[in-house]
């Protein structure tokens, strides 16, 4: 067993994990999504990108795109909410939350993705 | 070769997790624990008040507790959050400096900067492995002529001083080893404007290497290497190089031939000389006994030319066995009067410090000319760095190893035809090497002659060839009116036609031209430009030809049919 792997695996795994406990639930319901979860989210998102910066296997490079587009995704949603909430100050309307609950969908989707590759590649290896 | 900016995430990884845990956190804390706003009720800060508080805290510790004046929980937090996001930077931003300056990050910067020196040319470029006296003489005079090069030597204090060489553009430098062939890649060999690759370093080995390696890998560029040995010489002869040059013969026999033929020599000086080269004045040797100093492989290639010029020479060596030195050999260095009074200087033609110590050649060349006023002294100058001391040591004649090299690839390289123009003249006699010296005297005026070719063909002459292809007859003396002024002749002086196998030597002004035609000329610089404005432009052509200006265009075309 490698260590580096366990941990490698582990913030990918725990990235589409918390992503999806973000994601589920009512898409217009802010009681449903907790804010907390949206942080983590974006917290492990970033550290799994750091882990995966500088593989330079084909694969390395798409697990990386993958990871990029769920911050990228994240970030935006992370940033809706805030404007929402502190610079308009409308609150999480119903509008809103479906807006920062269907980026979270996409990078749900991306991280997904990362998940599938890392799984194929586990099982290329036979030992 | 990777990347640099991943190379640069993966190498700090652990930093930046740190960094991104320690943010998390802190901020994670600053959302749990309560707070009071400015009226005392109970307020919780949330992800935006925490994330902007803790981004400034790390950077600029005691902006404020902002929005509202904190709880003292909230400050004994804020306290940890300080000292952890603070050490977690300085961790991250140290390695990040370190990672900088080590040797090995600092190569494959240098390294990828290299390569994007590299792609950025689109001109065609000369690739020159070795960057010593001769590498850096053509190097500078390839850019002088506007020419592009690229640079490969495996010392990083010759690469430096290649930075800071104050060049027309920047010439890129690899620091590698020349013989293997992964550098001449690096380098540019598979480059679609890598037109040429020189082979310039000091070891025998490594240039027949890299010859090898360019003829494998693209056979179709010119190669042109240096060789001391013969037997290296024959080898990379063996594959179809297509100049060798023996740094020893070419330099003996230049100096052999400013001996003999001080005429032919001065030719080949000028015809060889790199842009703004300033004119040499011509020397006339004295004939009589000479004094060789010095029997390495230099003295032993002069010595050999001098005895088939039937030229009688004394030499003077300080390990006759170990050189082989010939019969009569006088031991010493040749710098102490004694040794030299015994090679009687004092009724010799001239002297030849041949050693390859530029200190010992100056002491031969200040004690000889000491002993006999009248000695014609010939010096051998091993290293460039001596330029200043032999300039004003009042030799004769000085023989610059690196500068005959360096400029007679130069004027290979810039002009092919020379070469064949050097075969057939050194068949001539020194009577028709004055003539032709004196001639390009009149042409010139501070400066060396500039060669250049003009090949008569649509692309480089379209207005001639089109001429020639509608059976006008084209004396070569049209190239040499001023296109100004037809009255007046361009300083320059047809050296060469070539045509199919044939060439002619100096060949007439009536000479009529054909399809096809090389002609090489020398002169002044400038006259390069007029002569390719004859060439290209039809009005200018006809002007030159016939005299008569033509316009071309319809206007003028009908009213010179109606009238």
């Amino acid at each position: 067993m490698n260590f580096e792997k366990v941990i490698f695996a582990f913030f990918i795994v725990l990235a589409l994990t918390l992503n999806f406990g973000f994601f589920l639930g009512d898409i217009e319901n802010p009681v449903h999504h907790n804010v907390y979860e949206l942080f983590a989210a974006i917290v492990v998102s970033f550290i799994a990108t750091v882990l995966k910066a500088g593989d330079k296997t084909h694969l390395g490079a798409v697990l990386l795109a993958t990871s990029l587009v769920a911050d990228l995704q994240l970030i935006v949603a992370a940033i809706i909410w805030a404007v929402a909430v502190h610079v308009t100050e409308t609150g999480l309307t119903p509008s809103t939350m479906s807006a920062i609950i269907s980026l979270s969908g996409g990078a749900l989707l991306a991280n997904i993705t990362s998940v599938i590759l890392l799984v194929s590649e586990t099982l290329m290896v036979r030992r | 070769m990777p990347n640099i900016v991943f190379i640069l995430i993966r190498r700090i990884r652990i930093p930046l997790i740190l960094l991104i845990s320690v943010y998390a956190i802190s901020i994670t804390g600053f959302v749990l624990i309560p707070g009071q706003d400015d009226e005392g009720n109970l307020w919780r800060m949330d992800f935006f008040h925490a994330f902007y508080f803790v981004s400034f805290m790390g950077t600029t510790i005691g902006f404020g507790e902002i929005p509202y004046a904190f709880t003292d929980a909230q400050r004994m937090w804020a306290l940890f959050s300080i000292y952890t996001t603070v050490i977690s930077w300085l961790y991250g931003i140290g390695s990040l400096l370190s990672l900088l300056q080590e040797p090995a990050f600092r190569t494959l910067m240098t390294e990828s900067s290299f390569k994007r020196a590299l792609k950025r040319i689109n001109e065609p470029f000369y690739l020159i492995c070795g960057y010593g006296d001769t590498g850096s003489l053509l190097v500078r005079a390839l850019a002088e002529a506007g020419i592009r090069s690229v640079v490969i030597d495996h010392n990083q204090n010759r690469i430096n001083s290649l930075e800071l060489e104050d060049l027309l553009f920047v010439v890129p430098g690899l620091c590698a080893d020349a013989s293997i062939p992964d550098s001449l890649l690096r380098a540019g060999l598979k480059h679609k404007n890598c037109i040429a690759v020189i082979a310039l370093t000091n070891a025998d080995n490594c240039n027949l290497k890299v010859a090898i390696t360019t003829k494998l890998i693209r056979s179709e560029l010119l190669t042109i290497a240096r060789a001391e040995t013969h037997e290296v010489e024959a080898n990379i002869n063996s594959f179809g190089t297509e100049l060798v040059i023996n740094p020893f013969d070419t330099f003996a026999g230049r100096l052999s031939l400013a001996l003999q033929s001080p005429s032919m020599y001065l030719l080949f000086q000028w015809m060889t000389s790199v842009p703004y080269e300033k004119l040499q004045e011509p020397t006339f040797t004295p004939k009589g006994k000479w004094i060789l100093c010095g029997f390495g492989r230099f003295g032993k290639a002069v010595y050999q030319r001098l005895i088939d010029a039937d030229i009688s020479v004394v030499v003077i060596e300080a390990l006759p066995e170990k050189t082989q030195a010939p019969q009569g050999v006088i031991v010493g260095v040749g710098t102490e009067a004694k040794t030299l009074m015994e090679a009687d200087v004092s009724r010799a033609a001239g002297i030849v410090a041949a050693t390859d110590d530029d200190a010992d050649n100056l002491s031969i060349l200040m004690t000889a000319k000491q002993l006999n006023k009248d000695l014609f002294v010939v010096a051998r100058q091993n290293l460039k760095e001596n330029d200043d001391i032999f300039d004003v040591a009042n030799a004769d004649l000085i023989m610059k190893r690196g500068s005959i090299i360096a400029n007679k690839i130069f004027a290979i390289v810039t002009t092919p035809l020379l070469s064949q123009f050097f075969d057939l003249a050194s068949k001539k006699n020194d009577k028709w090497a004055n003539e032709l010296v004196s001639r390009i005297c009149g042409v010139v005026s501070d400066n060396a002659p500039s060669r250049w070719t003009l090949e008569i063909k649509t692309g480089d002459a379209p207005a001639v060839s089109l001429a020639i292809a509608n059976n006008l007859q084209v004396p070569l003396e049209v190239f040499l009116r001023d296109p100004r002024n037809r009255n007046d002749r361009l300083s320059c002086i047809p050296l060469m036609l070539n045509r199919g196998r044939e060439s002619i030597l100096l060949p007439k002004e009536d000479e009529i031209l054909q399809k096809g035609d090389q002609l090489l000329f020398c002169g002044e610089n400038c006259m390069k430009a007029h002569m390719n404005w004859i060439a290209r432009n039809h009005n200018v052509f006809n002007y030159v030809l016939t005299g008569r200006e033509h316009s071309s265009s319809v206007l003028t075309k009908l009213f010179s049919q109606s009238s």
